[in-house]
């Protein structure tokens, strides 16, 4: 940082050429803007996330009130627009609390996975020998196993529960988020600024704040946003099998598998959860698609 | 090629210690003790230490592991303490049931992947590519848990044309080729398929784009070759990757089908770790869950090694 500022305080401005390339956030700003898809993704997210963010002032009913005469109301009925579940309470209301339990099941894995997997990661591709050789073949080990599985099996073993589905989640996704975080870090690491910095007498630390993270964290952060995805459905699976939160707390999956014993009277308020899942999880793989291409400069 | 083989077969053996390792520590993450399923409560002092004796459970960790892993490799995985049967018993017929439902959702995966897949990298950038490949973002994130139920709605609530539930009629678990057996079959190889199939044609359709772009293929169109020879040669250069890919995907449907097999009723392996999980049954979880494990060891090794016998220069 030193340099820069004797630099330009040595050499005066550039003067501005008129054909400057725009800065490199401008760009990716000026990318998205240009691409409807993604801006339509964004926009559905945001109101889905805002709409269980402040779900007691916009959902129309009490999402526990159950009502015995008004069990299954097919969707459409006055007054309650999605119709009602196998207990009389409002599907739509129902939904709304849901995306709660249910969005946070998904952001809160990928978040810790981030930061955990990132660190050791970066551990394994900065230290190298032995410590890259036992995180690394650990992760193999994780690999073995289809990710759905591994979750299905560390919930199932630990029992039902919010924290067991976060703990199982966070762990399926550590091993792929330590594995990009090693090899770029691998690479950044034999790069010529990483060896000038250090023959200028860089402390470790300082070139894993300053050139190692600034590089690794733009990578890892691309590849978590596309985990999104699948942490909704996977997390969602997880309730469906009755691993995530129990009755009567609302959530996405928890919801499928309740309403599926009514399949055969109401159907199609049966797929109701599951659809906002599917445009859940459809939004946030286009969102990440299109983060990616925008982010990405060389294209 | 032979020390190819060996190298990477050589390179399984400490995952699939480290498979079995973590199969292993399933037990101890329970809420309770192991023993907790299987003992009154009130338990006196010397039952239990009694039964943790026969069960080996005084010995420290490692030593357990150890006796557990040589049982495990002579074919004994314990117990199930659901159905008192022993959990080896239990799997083969299960499994049986699950691959039959991978293997189809594979096949029809991978041919309509293909075909779609190839059109859209051929006809790059038309409008049929941008069809496919809508199609393809919609196929990965469809919940095919949902997929299923919307089949169900469709096919056996609305229109009642086919069944929504179990292997055969009633309810019977063997499975013959008669009509009503394959039946039973379309909606869960279906509903399987969805996600593989995306991935393919998305795979495919790179692969071809790629491909098409490259010299010798211009060297092709200007020897004066058709389309279709021009795609024999596409075909050859892809078909290393979508191998792998499928095979992997082959893996991924063994462990994924579980929530399918709950909609369906379907009794293989999933159906088989749904209630085992239910009734807390350990020793059952984590034989299904170490077969299947293994299995997709030997299935990624399988894959890498025809993988490079299809293309040589992957063995370095």
């Amino acid at each position: 940082m030193t340099e820069t500022t004797i630099g330009s305080a040595i050499l005066p401005r550039a003067p501005v050429v008129a054909d400057k390339p725009p800065g490199y956030w401008l760009t990716v700003v000026r990318r998205l803007r240009r691409d409807p898809v993604t801006l339509f993704c964004m926009a559905v997210l945001l109101l889905i996330v805002l709409a269980a963010m402040f779900a007691p002032l916009v959902a129309p009913h009490d999402p526990y009130k159950t009502s015995m005469l008004k069990r299954l109301s097919p969707i459409g009925t006055p007054g309650y627009l999605l119709g009602t579940d196998e207990l009389g309470r409002d599907l739509l209301t129902r939904l709304i609390y849901g995306g709660r339990i249910s969005l946070f099941m998904s952001f809160t894995p990928v978040v810790l996975a981030f930061l955990i997997g990132g660190t050791l990661g970066m551990i394994a591709g900065f230290v190298g020998g032995w410590v890259n050789m036992v995180i690394m073949r650990t992760t193999d080990v994780f690999y073995a196993f289809p990710s759905i599985l591994l979750a299905i099996a560390i919930s199932g073993a630990m029992g039902a529960g919010l924290t067991n589905g976060l703990i199982s989640l966070t762990l399926i996704f550590i091993p792929p988020l330590t594995r990009i975080a090693e090899s770029v870090t691998t690479q950044v690491r034999s790069l010529p600024f990483v060896e000038a910095a250090r023959a200028s007498g860089a402390s470790t630390a300082a070139i894993i704040r300053v050139h190692v993270l600034s590089n690794v964290v733009g990578p890892v952060l691309v590849y978590a946003s596309s985990l999104l995805s699948v942490a909704i459905v996977v997390a969602s699976g997880l309730s469906f099998l009755g691993l995530g939160v129990s009755p009567p707390e609302a959530d996405w999956g928890l919801m499928l598998n309740t309403l599926r014993q009514s399949i055969y009277v109401a159907p199609w308020n049966a797929a109701l959860p599951g659809a906002v899942i599917f445009v859940t999880c459809m939004c946030f793989n286009l969102l990440s698609d299109g983060l990616r291409q925008a982010l990405d400069i060389q294209r | 090629m032979l020390g190819y083989i060996l190298r990477r077969t050589l390179y399984t053996v400490p995952i699939a210690l480290g498979v079995t390792i973590l199969c292993f520590a399933l037990v101890y993450l329970g809420p309770s003790d192991p023993l907790s399923a299987i003992l009154p409560e009130d338990a006196p002092k010397e039952l239990i230490d009694r039964i943790k004796k026969e069960y080996g459970l005084d010995k420290p960790l490692p030593i357990q592991y150890l006796i557990w892993l040589g049982k495990a490799l002579t074919g004994d995985l314990g117990t199930s303490i659901a159905t008192r049967r022993h959990v080896i018993d239990e799997i083969p017929p299960a499994l049986f049931n699950s691959l039959l439902l991978a293997v189809l959702a594979s096949m029809l995966a991978f041919t309509v992947g293909s075909i779609l897949g190839g059109i859209a990298g051929y006809f790059h950038g038309r409008p049929i590519d941008r069809a496919v490949t809508a199609l393809a973002v919609t196929g990965v994130s469809v919940p095919h848990y949902w997929l299923s139920i919307v089949l169900v709605i469709i096919f056996s609530v609305e229109w009642d044309i086919l069944p929504s539930m179990g292997m055969g009629p009633d309810g019977s678990t063997n499975f013959s080729l008669t009509a009503e057996n394959l039946r039973h079959l379309i909606l869960p190889t279906v509903a399987l398929s969805v996600i593989p199939l995306a991935i393919v044609a998305r795979t495919v359709r790179e692969s071809v784009r790629e491909t098409m772009n490259q010299e010798f293929v211009q060297a092709l169109w200007a020897k004066g070759l058709t389309g279709r020879a021009i795609l024999v040669h596409v075909a050859k250069n892809a078909a290393p990757t979508v191998l792998a890919v499928m095979g992997l995907q082959l893996g991924y449907l063994l462990g994924g089908s579980i929530l399918i097999e709950t909609v369906f009723a379907w009794p293989g392996t999933g159906l088989l770790l749904n209630n085992s999980i239910f009734s807390r049954d350990i020793p059952m979880l984590q034989g299904v869950i170490l077969v299947l494990a293994l299995f997709f060891v030997g299935l990624n090794l399988l894959v890498d090694i025809l993988q490079a016998a299809l293309d040589p220069r992957i063995q370095r």
